[in-house]
């Protein structure tokens, strides 16, 4: 019999006046308790609505079962069929607008916590005593994987367990693309990125840090000179967009990522790092995504009072509703309906205050949203000595300009089918240089399929 | 890893370095550059490819000991390695249709400068080097500039080596003595580039800077290393480093490299006190 609860067991999370002033986890996961009783409000429905919500259709109401009777290692094998970074799933998807949003619970009551209960079932199995890797049997063909984010990961792992030689080519020092680079520490703590990167060498997949495919090496010397018979490209939505408005290169003023790499992955925000940052005493950060509330949050966490300014409402703001609640928990000011048209400068070049303007709602734009405009002569300033752009990223187009043959979108994106194959033969493609900036869990399903495209490419070649 | 396997001192606060990185060689050409790591912690700096090696396998860097990644860097020896080092990035010097160059260079920067002449000159382009430095114990590569230049004109500041004065008082020389360049290519401090392109501006000479700003990633992602051109906000590491230097908007690069330099000097000097108590 079902526990019958309409409300979701809690999970414990660190106390907002504590953990906005260091970099630990926020949310500490679900006890073996918490997750049966948890495990035990799902209905086990015939359908699996919540199956159907999901990127890569994990088969849920079954993992969940095995969590209700206890048996942790039987519910990470039915997840990790179809999942390649449960741990990091389980953290970053925003399962409220994915499987939760149908569950049959969710209709009277709060749906099941299928996010919890998929991190902690993927946090059991990583605390467990390391089973040595099983290394798949060569089958002697060899592919390349350009990125090592959520698609190139994913795409890599279903290639090795298949016998390929895969070799991932990463342009920064370290791999795990935006999970290590932008996502912060305190919701994606880097030794479970670790964690799954070392998974995938243990299966064999080598990984070369420090090449810039485009610049040390093209796509058709990889295949032509290095005998890469395939090539997936999950080189992500990286290159910074800005307002171009005044004052916008004044010291003090950053892209969110330039922002959020200093710290994530040059670690500035610990005493003895080398790599400097300077979040201000009062930080403005612009933008309503996922990006501005790791921004704003992190600015937070190195003592600045922080401001979020977006141009519309609450109601439209992009980022998840556990990203922004936990935002505000831990003390940072939304100015809603307001547009930043101005950044001023102190006598020193640095930033000093953003002027802005502002907004109303009027009819829906190109988006399907309220479209913002500004209301005539109504401008105020926020004093401000870190800026933050966080409106957005597109592809980067290095590997379009050095690739023959590569049609793009008009907007940079990479054209592929929908099973990640481009328009050269033999090259597929994936994950937010496909899509333009989207979800973990997204990039991750096309990196899965394509990896099943490029198995039968390969062995019917 | 990344063997160091030659050092040497061009002067008290310039180091040579030949790094093997066979990828990076097969591809470099004057006018980009690297981004190494000394160590698992360190920064990531940028350095612009004084020379390269493609049979050999070797980049070479030059660079001035100015902060603490240079000093740590400073301190390893051949044999020893380099954590990371990517390249070659950012886009070639470009040399299609010159056939007569003026190359300026100043202090440290001269280290980029040369392979730049030196291109040029294999090319059949007739290049007049001048290059400055504070004095003559810092003068660098002046063998090399010779050899890869018709006219080589060496300027310090205090006058104990070549003539006495800046690089602008040669070249306005050089160009109200008669001779025409197709373009000016200078490299070196901000200051001494901005008054060198005001100079060239002045005449209608086309000049390029090579600019050297504060970066992350190197591959477009951060956006730390922009500046203003023309009007327009461009990224020196992939749009550059080379950029019209009659556009650029000095003042603001000057302001924005100085964003980190008290947290620069404090690293700095505590790196040096740190290697000071080794020696202890």
């Amino acid at each position: 019999m079902p526990d019958m609860s309409l409300k979701k067991n809690e999970m414990q999370v660190q106390q907002p006046d504590v953990r906005n002033k260091n970099f630990s986890e926020v949310a500490l996961g679900y006890t073996k308790e918490q997750a049966i009783s948890e495990a035990k409000r799902c209905l086990n429905c015939k359908h699996k609505p919540c199956t159907s919500g999901c990127p890569v259709q994990i088969d849920i109401p079954a993992f969940i079962a095995q969590v209700a009777e206890g048996n942790f290692a039987e519910a990470y094998k039915i997840i990790t069929k179809s999942s390649s970074l449960p741990a990091v799933c389980g953290r970053v998807c925003p399962q409220e607008n994915q499987c939760e949003s149908k569950c049959v619970r969710g209709i009277k009551g709060e749906p099941v916590a299928i996010g919890r209960l998929e991190r902690f079932v993927a946090d059991w199995h990583n605390a467990q005593p390391e089973a040595p890797a099983e290394k798949p049997a060569s089958n002697g063909h060899k592919a390349a994987v350009i990125g090592s984010g959520p698609s190139g990961l994913a795409c890599a792992g279903d290639l090795a367990k298949k016998g390929y030689d895969v070799t991932i080519f990463e342009a920064l020092h370290v791999a795990g693309g935006v999970l290590s680079y932008g996502i912060p520490e305190f919701r994606l703590p880097k030794s479970i990125v670790q964690k799954e990167i070392d998974g995938l060498k243990a299966l064999g997949v080598k990984i070369e840090t420090n090449t810039v495919v485009g610049k040390t090496i093209s796509i058709d010397e990889l295949m032509h000179d290095e005998g890469f018979e395939t090539v997936f490209i999950g080189t992500g939505a990286g290159l910074p967009r800005f307002m171009n408005i005044p004052g916008e290169n004044l010291n003090g003023v950053y892209s969110a990522n330039e922002f959020l790499t200093r710290i994530n992955l040059m670690k500035a925000y610990r005493e003895n790092s080398s790599t400097p940052i300077k979040a201000g005493t009062k930080a403005v950060i612009v933008g309503g995504g996922n990006v501005a509330m790791d921004a704003a949050r992190c600015a937070k966490r190195l003592g600045a009072d922080v401001h979020i300014v977006y141009r519309r409402t609450e109601n439209e703001l992009p980022a998840r509703a556990e990203e922004v609640e936990h935002a505000k928990e831990e003390g940072i000011l939304f100015n809603f309906l307001t547009n930043p048209i101005e950044i001023k400068s102190d006598e020193n070049g640095w930033a000093k205050s953003v002027v802005c303007q502002q907004m109303k709602l009027s009819e829906p734009d190109a988006s399907g949203r309220a479209k913002p405009v500004p209301i005539e002569g109504a401008f105020f300033e926020i004093e401000a000595d870190c800026v933050i752009m966080s409106i957005g990223t597109s592809p980067n187009p290095l590997i379009k300009s050095t690739t023959s043959g590569l049609d793009t979108q008009k907007w940079g994106g990479i054209i592929a089918d929908e099973n990640g194959l481009t328009s050269k033969n033999g090259v597929y493609a994936g994950g937010d240089a496909v899509t333009g900036a989207a979800t973990v869990i997204l990039a991750m399903g096309a990196g899965k399929k394509a990896a099943a495209a490029m198995d039968d490419y390969m062995k019917n070649k | 890893m990344f063997e160091i396997l030659e050092k040497r001192s061009l002067n008290p606060t310039v180091t040579l370095m030949k790094i093997h990185a066979p990828r990076v060689a097969a591809k470099a050409e004057p006018g980009q550059f690297i981004i190494l790591r000394t160590d698992s912690e360190s920064e990531r700096i940028p350095l612009t490819i004084a020379d390269y090696d493609r049979n050999a396998g070797t980049v070479t860097i030059i660079f001035q000991i100015v902060g603490s990644i240079t000093e740590k860097l400073n301190h390893l020896s051949v044999g020893g390695c380099l954590h990371d080092f990517v390249g070659p990035l950012g886009r070639p010097t470009e040399t299609e249709g010159l056939k007569k160059v003026a190359v300026v260079g100043g202090g440290v920067g001269c280290a980029i400068a040369y392979p730049v002449a030196k291109k040029l000159h294999e090319l059949g382009v007739e290049v007049h080097a001048v290059v400055g430095f504070r004095s003559s114990d810092l003068v660098i590569l002046e063998d090399e500039f010779r050899s890869a230049s018709s006219r080589f004109i060496l300027m310090s500041d205090d006058g104990s080596a070549g003539e006495k004065g800046l690089v602008t008082d040669a070249l306005r020389k050089l160009i109200e003595s008669g001779e025409k360049y197709d373009r000016v290519i200078t490299i070196g401090p901000l200051i001494m580039m901005k008054f060198v392109c005001g100079l060239t501006k002045e005449f209608g000479v086309p000049t390029v800077a090579s600019m050297n700003p504060i970066m992350i990633d190197g591959t477009g992602m951060c956006g730390c290393c922009r500046l203003t051109v023309g009007g327009e906000t461009k990224f020196a590491c992939v749009d550059g480093p080379e950029f019209d230097g009659h556009l650029i908007d000095f003042d603001e690069a000057m302001a924005r490299s100085a964003m980190y330099k008290p947290f620069e000097r404090k690293a700095h000097e505590e790196t040096c006190n740190l290697f000071s108590q080794e020696v202890k």
